[in-house]
Formats: structure tokens, sequence, C-alpha cells
């Protein structure tokens, strides 16, 4: 039993991070149908920047836990500029575009961003600080579940709570979800579209780089490449919850963290990708828009 | 009686086809001003031109809101245009059904609020009291369209009229001086019609704005209309008071065909 629950709960802080980054990609998917593939790269990035973040901090003497909020934040800001800058750049002039053109364009954008960072960086691993404390009271616990696995459990708790708030309660939510629903109606009503879709780049960039901080303390080395699995898993967790359906990203997420950890504990962790994508596989054969995705007739 | 929007010598092209051919317009203060003519006479087209949805390729469209200086809104993107004042329905119901009805309404507060993302996640004073007033704001208009026992009903499930009726509230919540409905009556029956020509004109008088329709409903357009203006392949043919209208050769022509002219 205590196994199993090890497993479970393994499996809930992967998903919580695969479910934080699954978001980004629900939500650009809900506004603007595309399938923005530099998320990960955003991700990366935002790990990146909280180690160099990190490693100046540490040297002025700060505690582990002030550099981990210091450096989480700085990463935010920096991922979400990216975000911001890279909509600007490589989606706004296409957006009447035909729809290949943005997918080609995000692909394009991130082996960009991925040969900067390894340029401007290096193309090994790097060490990554463990910034998140030893909680004392969890010192009975560390077996199965550790202080740094509670910490990310906590934080896509409470990060996620604060996004349904802004999307569910605020003005720019409403404007969100109006955008998503008809941008050219939402125009007319008055809402400037390109703000909202600034600001849902934003959003989605700063979650990537909430999960890049976290993941990367966890793990304890980076690269330029972890982007790509990452915006992977999270793009497959994305689907098997149906795209553009925030509640469907944070269901997806916890279905593939559960898979892939009852799967690396029970059969063998050589197989952990093939059980998360075979269950892609499955899924999309069996309910196409995924988990809670609706299936909507073509518009006439 | 003063003027609120004038159009000058407005064209639409698209590729080879001319939908407006040099349209001259204006819409008085507080005037329910009618759009007739055949299908395919370029009326949604030129509404679409003047909301911002296409910039035409020729001519002006100049808006002097009451209090306020005239200006041009040619090339101005939709949400600017609607900030100006001018708002608009459309054929079919364009609607987010996937929210409230009182929140479809809210939406339509949106570009005359001021609070933002920030405001929103730290909750200032401000945005809490710009919040209230939004809702209340919302709900009163939800009162007057009589649609106040939907409000926290998805605006998806609403019966059609509703619907239609919603898609007003959502319009007037932005506060527009110029109100532009492309077809309000279409799908009604005579009673909904009558409930329609009645709310149109209390709409009129109680927020003191300017109305321009596009219908087909001949009736209802002799009815409701101070003026109608008709037209036909892009062109404006007619323009004048029901009587005038219901007597004019042009038009007639153009409805029923050249052998009809007496």
């Amino acid at each position: 039993m205590e196994y199993f629950t090890q497993l479970f709960l393994g499996g809930l802080t992967r998903g919580s991070i695969y479910a934080l980054i699954a978001l980004g990609y629900t939500m650009v998917y809900g506004i603007i149908e595309l399938i923005n593939f530099t998320h990960g790269e955003i991700y990366m990035i935002g790990a990146f920047t909280a180690l160099i973040t990190a490693s100046v901090l540490t040297l002025y003497g700060f505690n582990e836990l002030s550099i981990l909020v210091m450096a989480s934040l700085v990463a935010v800001i920096y991922s979400s500029a990216y975000g911001y800058t890279i909509e600007k750049i490589a989606y706004k002039p296409l957006r009447h575009a035909p729809r290949l053109s943005p997918l080609i364009s995000a692909i394009g954008m991130s082996i960009f961003l991925q040969n900067y960072v390894l340029l401007a960086q290096t193309s090994d691993f790097v060490p990554f600080p463990a910034l998140v404390p030893e909680f004392a009271f969890m010192k009975a616990y560390e077996h199965i579940f550790s202080s740094a696995e509670l910490m990310i459990l906590l934080t896509t708790t409470v990060v996620m709570i604060i996004l349904s708030c802004v999307i569910k309660f605020t003005k720019t939510g409403m404007a969100m979800r109006a955008t998503a629903q008809d941008r050219k109606m939402a125009m007319l009503v008055g809402v400037d579209v390109n703000r909202i879709i600034s600001v849902t780049f934003i959003i989605g960039s700063a979650l990537a780089a909430v999960g890049g901080v976290l993941i990367a303390s966890h793990i304890g080395q980076i690269n330029f490449y972890i982007g790509f699995i990452a915006g992977i898993k999270a793009f497959t967790a994305a689907v098997l919850g149906g795209i553009g359906s925030i509640p469907g990203a944070v269901l997806g997420g916890f279905v593939l963290g559960w898979t892939e950890s009852f799967a690396t504990g029970y059969v063998s962790s050589d197989y952990e990708d093939v059980f998360a994508f075979a269950l892609l596989v499955l899924i999309l054969i069996f309910r196409p828009a995924g988990i809670l995705g609706k299936s909507k007739s073509e518009k006439v | 009686m003063k003027r609120v929007m004038e159009i000058h010598g407005l064209t639409m092209d698209f590729g080879g086809l001319r939908a407006i051919d040099h349209l001259d317009l204006e819409v008085r203060e507080r005037e329910i001003l009618a759009l007739i003519g055949p299908n395919g006479a370029g009326k949604t087209t030129l509404f679409n031109c003047m909301t911002g949805i296409y910039t035409p390729s020729e001519g002006s469209m100049i808006i002097s809101p009451p209090g306020k200086k005239p200006e041009t809104i040619r090339g101005l993107k939709p949400n600017i245009v609607t900030r100006k004042g001018i708002t608009r329905t459309f054929q079919n119901i364009r609607l987010f059904p996937n929210m409230t009805v009182l929140e479809n309404v809210m939406i339509g507060r949106h570009c005359r609020t001021r609070s933002r993302i920030a405001g929103a996640l730290f909750r200032g004073k401000t945005t809490i009291r710009e919040e209230q007033a939004t809702v209340e704001y919302s709900y009163h208009i939800l009162e007057k369209i009589g649609l106040a026992k939907y409000v926290n009903d998805f605006a998806g499930i609403l019966p059609y009229g509703a619907q239609r009726l919603l898609e007003i509230a959502r319009a007037l919540a932005t506060e527009p001086f110029l109100l532009l409905l492309d077809e309000p009556a279409a799908g009604m029956n005579p009673q909904e019609t009558g409930e329609l020509d009645e709310l149109i004109s209390r709409i009129r008088e109680e927020e003191k704005i300017s109305i321009l329709l596009i219908e087909h409903d001949m009736r209802f357009v002799m009815s409701i209309s101070d003026r109608i203006a008709v037209m036909d392949y892009g062109k404006k043919i007619a323009e004048g008071t029901p009587e005038e209208i219901r007597s004019n050769q042009a038009v007639i022509k153009a409805y029923l065909g050249e052998e009809f002219v007496a």
C-alpha cells in the first residue's frame, strides 16, 4: 500500500506540472486555435533564468526560500516577456494567414530558441540547485513524499486556483472567454482582442516558467532540450483532456502523470513514455475530442 | 435636425465586385432610419464598413456624437469604433453561448470600464466598486429589455426571441449613440415583432440614441421608421419618409421588376 501511495503521490506531482504547462497550450489554442510549439521553450527559458538568478543570489548569501521566490519571480517576468514578444513577432503578422503558416512559424521559433540557448549557454546538462528547503515536519514522510514534491503540489494548486478565479470572475477573464467563443463578436462589443491575446500569452508563459523552476529544482539538472520533451508531454496532456478546455488540461495532466508514475512503478521505467503515448493513441481513437472536449460540428 | 453620422461617396470593392457604389447617407439625432433593399444590395456590407470590420475602398464616414466633436471613423478597428459609440447586432445571432446572460451583457461594458488584470488580482477599491457598478448596470439593462428572469441562464439555451433581445441588450451595454440592427425581426412571429417594434421605439426614447436598421418585414419597417433609405446594387436609389418610399417608382422597380411600374 505504501508503494502505491508513493506512486500515486508521485503521479500527482508530476501531473500537476504537466497540467501547469498544458494550461498554456490550451489557453492559447482556445483563443487563436494555434498549437504554440514554443511553449516548451518558454518553460526551458524560465528554468535557465531561474538558474542564473539563483546563482547570483547565492553569491550574495540569501537563504533557500527567498532565492526560490525571487528566482521564480524573475523567471516569470522574463518568460512572460518572451511569450509576449514571440506572439508579436511570429504569430501576429500571420493572424489572417492559412492555419498551417503560424504552426510552421511556431516550430521555427521553437528550433530557434533551443539553438539560441544552446549557443548562449551550453549543450551539456547543468546542475540546478535544490531550491526547496527540507521541511522539518515532512521528515517522517520523506521516503514517500518529499518536501520538493509537496512544494510543487502546493504551488501548482494555488496557481491554478488563482487562474480559474481570474478567468471566471475578472473583466479580463470574461473578455478572454468571449474572445475564445467568437473573436469577431468580442471585437464588436469593444474588446481589444489583440490585448487579450497578449495577456493570454503572458499568463501561459508565466505558468510555464513556474513549472520550469519547480521541476528543474526537483530534478536537479537542466539543458537546452528539456523544453521539447516537457512541451510534448504537456501537449499530450492538453489533448487528452480536450484541447481548448481549461479543466480538461488539468485533468489531462493528472491522468498522464498517474499513467507514467504507475507504469514506471509496476512495469518498468523504460516504458514510461510508451504508456504515456499509448494512452494518447487510445484516447484519440475512442474520444477524439479528448476527455472533456466537446466535438463540435463545423461552422457553416 | 442634427446629424450624428455622415457618409459620403462610400465605395467598397471586393476584387472586381463593387458591393457599395458611392453611397451617401446621413443619420440624424434620435431617428429610426431603416435600410431596405433586395438581397445582395450591400446593406450588411454597409454595416460592416460602419463598424470597422471592413475598411472601405473609398469615401468618408464622419461621426458627430451628441456633445462631442466630429471625427472620422474610417480605418478604425471594430473595438475602437464600438468605443466611439457605434454598435451592432447580427442577422444570425452571435451571442457567447457558453456565458450567462448577465455575462454577455457585462462583456458589453468592457470598453466603458477601466480596471485591468492587475487591479482584478489585487482587489483594489476602485476595481471592486467598478465591478459592482458593471453588474448593476448590466442587470438594469436586462430589466429594461425584459430578460431579467434569465439572468443566470446560459445564453445558448434561451428561446430564439430572447436571444435576439439579448443581442440588443449587449449592444446597449456599450452605451452607443448609434445602434445598428441587422434584421432584428428575422424569424420572429407577428406578436414578437409587435413587441420588438415597441421595444425599439422605447429604446430610442429612453436612451436618446439613433437607430439604423436593416429589415425585410415591410409592415414592421413602415410602422417603425422615421425615414427609409433604399439600396439596390450598392447604390442608394431612394430616401424619404415611409409614404414617399411606398409610392416611389424606382423602389417598386427594384423590388418587383420593370413590368410593375405604372
